[in-house]
């Protein structure tokens, strides 16, 4: 359902040295499917993301969704950073309604009220985001891109920010989302269990900004963390990484 | 899903008097001010001769006779009313053109370097010269104030506008918002804290420059007052009036400082931990 056809994107810095941080990236991504990207640092993968959601123009190569080409920012594809990006301002109520602005505002409470049921976060409607905990925050950030109930779900190393337990919790809440949804899940991890543990397929990629392997993790879910395929499949993906 | 069953209570600054009552607190800014009047009694006449220094006593009677002539609400309303109207036109050119430089780069980059030339001029020194462009009446007075007024306001504002956080705006950009709905939603909130503190910073310069414009010549007014009691050789109304100014200033400010903690209430930020503990 979603197409990258040899991508690459160029960059100028401020000296006006030009940076590859994608070089002719070629990804088939199917419909419901979960694809992890890892990486090192400055492998091209959140680029890559951001060239999905339509925040970058790629400076080569095509990207398509539903065989639409991606020319901006759409309602197809939500999107949560690394930080929850929450306006400070806005009650997590109002911060979710940035997301339906366009939409009656009937159907916008409607909707946000079903979202942060989903998310458990119906009590906090009305906290601002100072009283929130880093994990309910990412939660409210979800809940921001889930309320369009777009096709395609990006997560830029989404969790990567908070403690291990809680990462774990949101790591399983997500996957309960998708499987309530049916959102095709793209993410950016540097974690390679969370990759392990949620995708159905690991993307890795290598500087400057290529795809190096792609392996597909078929194993039944819930997948336990301590079990010897997910060890395994682990320990492959460092090997990839190759980052000794 | 325990983590969502309580909201999390940032652990907030509590000072050695961190449980004294509120009004007692308030009344912790009256102690210096206090003091200093009794040293004032102290000192008047006895260390410093009387037509140097005259009693608090001397003063308030001064300025309840000044009250009872009916002079000193019109002294005190001229000047409030030039403040506020310099106030007022400072504050509109600073927003305007510190929006514009804030928001475009083509706009500061041909705006900026001039304006922070003009700040440069001492402020005081364009009173020659609105004097002759605009005469010695009120025009000249509430140019000055809203000059004085407009430097830290257009700063504050643009300053605000360039820090903006860039990955709150991609926020807008993700959810279609349209450019003016990322201003109104995003850029004009994000940059309020720091309009308050210019506004502020503005409404101070505002009182300064006050005395300034009416020291060069006016009828009424707090300065004219301080001019009045100096050649007349009246001491207790150039400290009356000083009395005045410091009181008036400080009430307006009080009246921002109000506003800024209303509008700012979702500020996780140590003054704010310390305003809300009570």
């Amino acid at each position: 359902m979603l197409e990258l056809a040899a991508i690459a994107k160029q960059f100028d810095d401020r000296a006006g040295v030009s940076h590859r941080a994608l070089d002719g990236v070629s990804l088939s991504v199917g419909e419901h499917e979960i694809v992890a990207l890892v990486g090192t640092s400055g492998c091209g993968k959140s680029t890559l993301l951001r060239i999905v959601a339509g925040l970058e123009a790629p400076s080569r190569g095509r990207v398509a969704i539903r065989g639409r080409p991606v020319t901006g920012p759409s309602p197809e594809v939500g999107m949560v950073f690394q930080e929850p990006r929450l306006m400070p301002w806005l009650s997590v109520r109002e911060n979710v309604r940035l997301a339906l602005l366009d939409l009656p505002r009937d159907e916008q409470e409607r909707r946000i009220d079903a979202v942060l049921a989903q998310v458990g976060l119906s009590r906090f409607a009305d906290a601002l985001p100072r009283q929130l905990s880093g994990g309910m925050a990412q939660r409210a950030a979800i809940a921001r891109a889930l309320v369009r109930r777009p096709s395609v779900l990006l997560l830029d190393e989404p969790f990567s920010a908070l403690d291990s337990f809680t990462r774990m919790k949101l790591q399983d809440h997500l996957l309960d989302l998708w499987a309530g949804a049916r959102f095709t899940l793209i993410f950016v991890t540097h974690d390679v269990e969370e990759a392990v543990i949620l995708a159905d397929r690991v993307v890795v990629m290598r500087h400057p900004g290529r795809v190096q392997r792609e392996l597909p993790v078929a194993l039944p879910r819930p997948r336990r963390r301590s079990g010897a395929e997910v060890q395994a499949l682990k320990e492959e993906i460092v090997r990839e990484l190759d980052l000794t | 899903m325990s983590e969502s069953t309580t909201i999390v209570r940032r652990r907030r600054f509590v000072g050695a008097f961190g449980s004294v009552p509120r009004a007692l607190r308030a009344g912790r800014g009256l102690l210096l001010p206090l003091a200093l009047l009794v040293l004032w009694r102290l000192l008047s006449g006895e260390i410093v001769p009387a037509h140097l220094l005259p009693s608090p006593g001397a003063v308030l009677e001064e300025l309840v006779e000044l009250a009872r002539r009916g002079e000193l609400l019109g002294h005190l309303g001229a000047s409030a009313g030039r403040v506020a109207l310099g106030f007022a036109l400072g504050v509109l050119a600073a927003t305007l053109l510190g929006a514009l430089a804030g928001a475009s780069r083509l706009a500061r980059e041909l705006l900026d370097p001039t304006v922070q030339a003009l700040k440069a001029v001492p402020s005081l020194a364009w009173v020659p010269l609105f004097i002759l462009w605009f005469g010695i009446f009120e025009t000249s007075k509430v140019l000055l104030i809203a000059v004085g007024v407009f430097f830290p306001v257009y700063l504050n504002l643009m300053t605000g506008i360039l820090s903006v956080d860039r990955k709150l705006v991609e926020v807008g950009r993700i959810n279609r918002l349209s450019r003016l709905a990322i201003i109104r939603r995003i850029l004009v909130p994000a940059t309020l804290p720091s309009y308050l503190v210019g506004l502020r910073a503005g409404l101070a310069l505002g009182w300064m420059f006050v005395i300034a414009a009416e020291l060069m010549g006016a009828s009424e007014g707090l300065g004219f007052l301080m001019v009045d009691g100096q050649m007349t050789g009246r001491p207790a109304i150039i400290i009356g009036a000083l009395v005045l100014f410091a009181v008036a200033g400080k009430l307006s400010d009080a009246l921002l400082e109000r506003l800024s903690r209303r509008l700012l209430r979702w500020q996780d930020s140590f003054g704010a931990a310390e305003a809300g503990h009570a």
